[in-house]
């Protein structure tokens, strides 16, 4: 809070390209700065050191788009990006999580790709990027390689990156990208909030209403955000027209929430299965107003 | 370096790529308007536009503008919509403290820009990122959505009229263009930097090492400050007597945030150095962080002189409390509890020292000048003329800033080095070393007749005091004089007692311990009501304080009690709302929807000014010979107004119109001492020094021209007019009358001190010459699933005796309301666990409800125009009326703070349990 003004310079790389971000990073470990909600916070007051990549300015990270197999999201891509994006329904779940991360200011300048690598457990992009089947792609030296992201985020704080990698972009299959989807995140205020429980859901339903495809994930409720299988057993194949009542939770035994100031973890998991109903329901009225329309 | 256009303009950064943008626009560009208010992103003081988009500067590297277009608050050009937005806040009083406005305007800028005609949830979610702690965000929400409309007009009264019009601030230009200079925004250039450094630890021993060597082999740090070089007494203390709060503690820490010693630089180095490299060794001790632990046996005494840790009890008694409730028909129990709460002003504490031969001026942020300065002379072993305080504009105090916090270490910093020495507390250090509001852990047995007449109060409340003394005596004080609540209580016993544990210096925060205890007093109404079967308002009405009847410390007010005017006109609103929430639930229930709703209804009393103690005002008001009237005006203002309140007294007792009043602030050379912005005093007390020194300077003008007491006076350049009723007009050459030592041809200066009396054993007296009163209505909706909680309406009435400025009032309301829905719902402060504000939550622009006011005015004798306090009375009904609005809706009795969404939750599933239903 200082307004301080450092002469001892940060190594401060700034680069537009990938391939010049990769060389930097080979040549020793640094900072990556995308778009800095989470770099500079963790500083709290102090000034931001050491040795940094910026990698902002990387215009061919900063997009959304559909390759004929996969949509990507470039590393450099702002929540504001995904908002303004013009992308398939199945997104809208991300969609929604986007206008409740932060504020204005932080969708502004945050990455989703900052998010997933920030790992927190509360982080309220993971969810329904999980319902999206979204892979990793991790660029190095070596090349590239992929992983799903449940596999890339380890724990709180933890990622599979390992030295001289870097996330490039995320991928989501167009197989996944089938159907409606929905997020609701809960927490103690309006705006400015980190989550007590959260919950996306993907949907694709047949023209009789029964569910072909689902993926439910809930975030907030254990290290890293989770599918929840044994659910998503019990609802494929049967009919949406019931399935919120259908939500019990004996299904949620997958999640490890924990005590914290934000809520009790006996709480977690009751919200968690009342939001869960909650997004079934809203997709059994929007599928019940398709019909009637 | 960076190249980027700045405000229209092309601007190259020289400072390293690393550097926040923030840091940027303060310092290389010299454009202070941008604030900084949590450097996490959290609060969002700091946004500017980055092509036209709202961002946090706080979070951006600078060179990640290249190329870009950035727009501060400086580059909102004042034209078209801008200035239509300057104008809409002004007129709605959306600015008070201003610090949070630079961030506001520019978030507003972005909406409007793209979105002329914004709806309320347009704007929530445009604003949602800029938190405000004054304003409860409603006039802010009026005012950007007006600017699409025909402009708000304010008036500019007549003399005569001041008093009872809704000005705008007379300060409130420099807020909205973010000029303003708060305590950060104009240190010397040259000036040293200073950072304190405290204990990381709850309770802890420590030893200070090799600070010769330590200096030896850290170039750039000047000095390490520490206790051994306080010249003067290393202790403050907002009450004197019990003054305990050392500048740096000198073997033992006993909280976290204690302050041990300061490094004093170059601000570079300063902010570079890594606090690990610090020669300290810490012993820690067990941590006694509740009033249980610390008194126990055996607990580690933290002050000599105080047995079993205990700071103060107090203790007020009438009649037999145990005889009237052994008599009564119903009778309940309640035990409720809150936490520390955290004021959260956005501007953290902030200042810079200056010596000027053998005299320290300080600049900054305060709420008590005068106190200040006082406490300085004593930690600096000098005399107090030789101590001056300039109070820069302060970003919310809310209490906080009555306590010296940053003073010492800038004062000694410059003292020692002869230099120019300043600080900004970081939001994590301002959080950890501050005062806070009082946990509190209340017990309350009350009784009533068959009737419904209250029979029999018993109360005791223990308060966590934590470290230092702070205002805990005034807490423990005065609970048990306002515990009763402003009902008639003839039989009642109300102990309370400050505990000092290792958390925090509990100290003043709006309302020093009533709304904590009103918590209990009005939910345990709820209760008594029910079991009489009565309705909550009829309740209240019945036993509301009436002209003639004692309170519980035995005073009598023949004239002014207000409080069953506010219940009177609430009494419409109530059954509506009632009757509306019955037939919302009717269908809910059909449409198996969770929403219930709930209403709730609370009261609050509050005496104004130190109770029984003297506490002075005193105003000087002048003509200069050019023809300039002006007002030394030292109440400070806070962002709650006294800069405009009290010149509307002062202009009306003169008789000249209040825009032709110029206002000189609380430099201590230049202004006499208003005493402390706090106890809601300075509408009252120095309201009333303003008005009789008014009076004085019109009788003193008057007399000159021996004209009749109704004659008008006007000022035409350095012409004094007097025009009396006959039609004779005399005109008085200001230039050619003799100045005084203070440069005025006419002058007055007078003091008001608003009479008390000691209270004796059993705490009978009286304690304050003035009460406030008031009363809320909450509605507000409960999703019974997840136990959250949204405020939908609230119904003020508050008796303010005159409403010197409604708008003004309004605001005050508002805000404090704001607060206590905090309070209520969300705020937790946990030393260690909740220091920042996206842990610490207070309440967003979308967590406020519509409001409706009723503006009671019933007269007080001894307030200016009948005027009583108002700021801190407000807080205190919004808690439990909302507790109780929540068990309307749900069955769900709530009595530890906050209500958060898991408590709620659980607390429906325990009523749900006890009526028998799943």
């Amino acid at each position: 809070m200082q307004g301080e003004v450092s002469a001892v310079a940060a190594d401060y790389v700034r680069v537009d390209s990938l391939e010049a971000a990769i060389a930097a990073l080979a040549k020793g470990p640094r900072t990556i700065l995308a778009g800095g909600t989470d770099v500079f916070p963790r500083l709290q007051d102090r000034p931001l050191t050491g040795a940094i990549l910026d990698i902002s300015g990387i215009a061919a990270l900063g997009t959304i788009a559909f390759d004929g197999d996969y949509w990507r999201i470039g590393a450099a891509a702002s929540w504001r990006t995904l908002i303004d994006a013009d992308v398939p329904p199945a997104f809208n779940g991300l969609k929604a999580a986007a206008r409740e991360v932060g504020s204005v200011q932080i969708q502004n300048r945050a990455t989703i790709i900052g998010n997933l690598c920030n790992a927190s457990p509360a982080a309220d992009g993971v969810p329904p990027l999980l319902t999206l089947d979204a892979e990793v792609e991790i660029a190095s030296a070596a090349g590239l390689r992929y992983l799903p992201l449940s596999a890339f985020i380890l724990g709180n704080r933890k990622t599979a990156l390992g030295d001289g990698e870097m996330v490039s972009a995320l991928r989501i299959p167009a197989a996944s990208t089938a159907g409606q989807s929905g997020f609701l995140k809960l927490g103690a205020r309006s705006y400015l909030v980190i989550s007590i429980s959260m919950a996306a859901l993907r949907l694709a339903v047949d023209e009789a209403g029964i569910i072909r495809d689902v993926a439910l994930s809930i975030g907030a409720c254990s290290e890293v955000a989770k599918r929840l299988d044994q659910l998503e057993d019990a609802l494929r194949d049967t009919t949406l027209a019931t399935a919120s009542s259908r939500v019990t939770p004996d299904l949620f035994a997958g999640l490890s929430p924990i005590d914290d100031v934000r809520a009790t973890a006996a709480y977690r998991l009751q919200a968690s299965c009342e939001i869960t109903r909650r997004l079934f329901y809203e997709q059994q009225l929007n599928f019940a107003k398709g019909v009637a329309a | 370096m960076t190249c980027f256009t700045l405000n229209g303009k092309p601007v190259t950064s020289q400072l390293p790529a690393s550097t926040r943008l923030s840091d940027v626009l303060r310092t290389e560009m010299g454009l202070p308007g941008t604030k900084i208010g949590c450097n996490a992103g959290d609060c969002g003081a700091c946004s500017v536009l980055l092509d036209g988009a709202p961002i946090c500067s706080c979070l951006t590297a600078i060179a990640q503008v290249e190329g870009a277009a950035v727009t501060s608050i400086e580059g909102l050009h004042a034209d078209g919509t801008i200035a239509k937005l300057q104008d809409s806040f002004l007129a709605h009083g959306a600015a008070q403290c201003g610090i949070c406005t630079p961030g506001m305007m520019v978030a507003a800028s972005a909406l409007l820009a793209e979105n002329p005609a914004p709806n309320r949830h347009d704007v929530e979610d445009a604003l949602g990122g800029v938190l405000c702690r004054c304003t409860g965000y409603s006039k802010i929400i009026d005012a950007v959505l007006a600017v699409g409309g025909d402009a708000k007009i304010s008036p500019r009264p007549q003399a005569g009229q001041n008093v009872g019009s809704p000005i705008r601030h007379l300060d409130g230009q420099p807020k909205v263009d973010g000029s303003l200079i708060y305590g950060d925004d104009a240190v010397p250039q040259d000036a040293l930097l200073v950072r304190v450094i405290r204990s990381p630890h709850h309770y802890s021993s420590f030893k200070i090492g090799d600070k010769a060597g330590f200096l030896a082999s850290h170039p750039g740090i000047l000095a390490v400050l520490d206790a051994s070089d306080i010249p003067g007494r290393n202790c403050f203390g907002v009450i004197p007597p019990f003054a305990d709060q050392p500048v740096f503690a000198e073997t033992t820490a006993l909280y976290r945030g204690d302050a041990v010693a300061a490094i004093v630089g170059d601000a570079d180095v300063i902010t570079h150095f890594d606090e690990a490299d610090f020669p300290i060794t810490w012993i820690p001790h067990e941590t006694m962080l509740t009033p249980a632990s610390a008194m126990a046996d055996g607990a580690r005494k933290m002050h000599a002189n105080r047995d079993g840790n205990i700071l103060v009890r107090g203790y007020v008694e009438t009649g037999d409390a145990d005889q009237a409730l052994a008599a009564a028909a119903h009778k309940v129990e309640i035990h409720t509890t809150t936490p520390f709460i955290e004021h959260a002003y956005i501007e953290p504490e902030a200042g810079y020292a200056t010596r000027e031969g053998n005299r320290i001026v300080i600049h900054g942020c305060t709420q008590a000048a005068q106190m200040d300065r006082e406490s300085l002379a004593e930690i600096l072993g000098m005399e107090l003329d030789a101590i001056r305080v300039v109070p820069s504009a302060c970003g919310g105090g809310f209490g906080s800033k009555l306590d010296v916090s940053f003073q010492p270490y800038v004062a000694l910093a410059a003292w020692v080095l002869g230099r120019p020495a300043r600080i900004c507390y970081s939001r994590g250090e301002s959080m950890r070393a501050s005062t806070k509001r009082h946990p509190s852990d209340i017990w309350l047995t009350v009784g009533c007749d068959e009737t419904g007449r209250i029979s029999g109060f018993v109360f005791d409340g223990i308060f966590n005091t934590g470290a230092y003394a702070s205002w805990g005596p005034t807490v423990a004080n005065r609970v048990p004089i306002h515990a009763s609540g402003p009902y008639v209580t003839k039989d009642y016993r109300a102990n309370s007692v400050a505990v000092h544990t290792n958390a925090p210096p509990a100290g003043a925060f709006r309302g020093f311990g009533v709304p904590q205890s009103a918590v209990a007093q009005e939910c345990a109404f709820d209760l008594l009501a029910e079991k009489l079967g009565m309705d909550r308002l009829a309740f209240r009405r019945l036993n509301a304080l009436k002209n003639g009847v004692p309170t519980v410390t035995g005073q009598v007010f023949n004239s002014g009690v207000g409080i069953d005017d506010c219940f009177a006109a609430l009494e419409d609103s109530w059954h509506t709302a009632v009757a509306s929430a019955a037939s919302f639930n009717q269908t809910a229930i059909s449409d198996d929807s969770p929403w219930r709703r709930g209403v709730g209804i609370a009261s609050c009393w509050y005496g104004c000014g130190n109770t029984s103690l003297p506490n002075p005002s005193t105003m000087r008001m002048g003509i200069t010979a050019d023809g300039k009237i002006v007002l030394h005006q030292g109440a400070m203002d806070i962002g709650q107004g006294a800069n405009t309140v009290i010149t509307q007294i002062a202009a009306d007792a003169l008789g000249v119109p209040v825009h032709d009043v110029h206002i000189l602030g609380g430099d201590t050379d230049l202004t006499p001492d208003c005493g402390k912005t706090s106890a809601s005093r300075q509408t009252f007390v120095s309201g009333k020094a303003a008005m009789l020194s008014g009076m004085a300077l019109r009788d003193m003008v008057l007399r000159h021209g021996n004209v009749d007491a109704n004659a008008k006076i006007a000022l035409d350049g350095a012409v004094l007019t007097l025009a009396d009723a006959g039609g004779g007009t005399l005109r008085i050459e200001l230039a050619d009358m003799p100045v005084n030592d203070h440069g005025y041809v006419f002058m007055a200066e007078e003091t008001y001190d608003p009479p008390t009396s000691p209270l004796d054993e059993k705490g009978q007296g009286v304690p304050y010459a003035v009460f406030g009163y008031g009363a809320q209505i909450v509605e507000l909706s409960v999703d019974a699933a997840l136990g959250r909680v949204r405020v939908d309406k609230i119904t003020t009435a508050h008796d303010v005796g005159r409403a010197i400025n409604p708008l003004l009032v309004e605001g005050q309301i508002e805000g404090g309301v704001v607060q206590g829905i905090g309070m209520a719902l969300m705020e937790d402060y946990q030393p260690g666990r909740t220091e920042n504000l996206h842990d610490y939550l207070i309440p967003t622009i979308g967590d406020v409800p519509q409001f409706d006011h009723v503006i009671v005015e019933v007269a007080d004798e001894e307030g200016p125009y009948g005027a009583k306090g108002l700021g801190e009375h407000v807080l205190i009904p919004t808690a439990p009326a909302i507790l109780n609005a929540i068990r309307h809706a749900t069955g769900a009795a709530i009595y530890d703070l906050p209500a958060t969404p898991d408590k709620v939750c659980a607390a429906i599933a325990a009523a749900q349990a006890a009526q028998g239903r799943p």
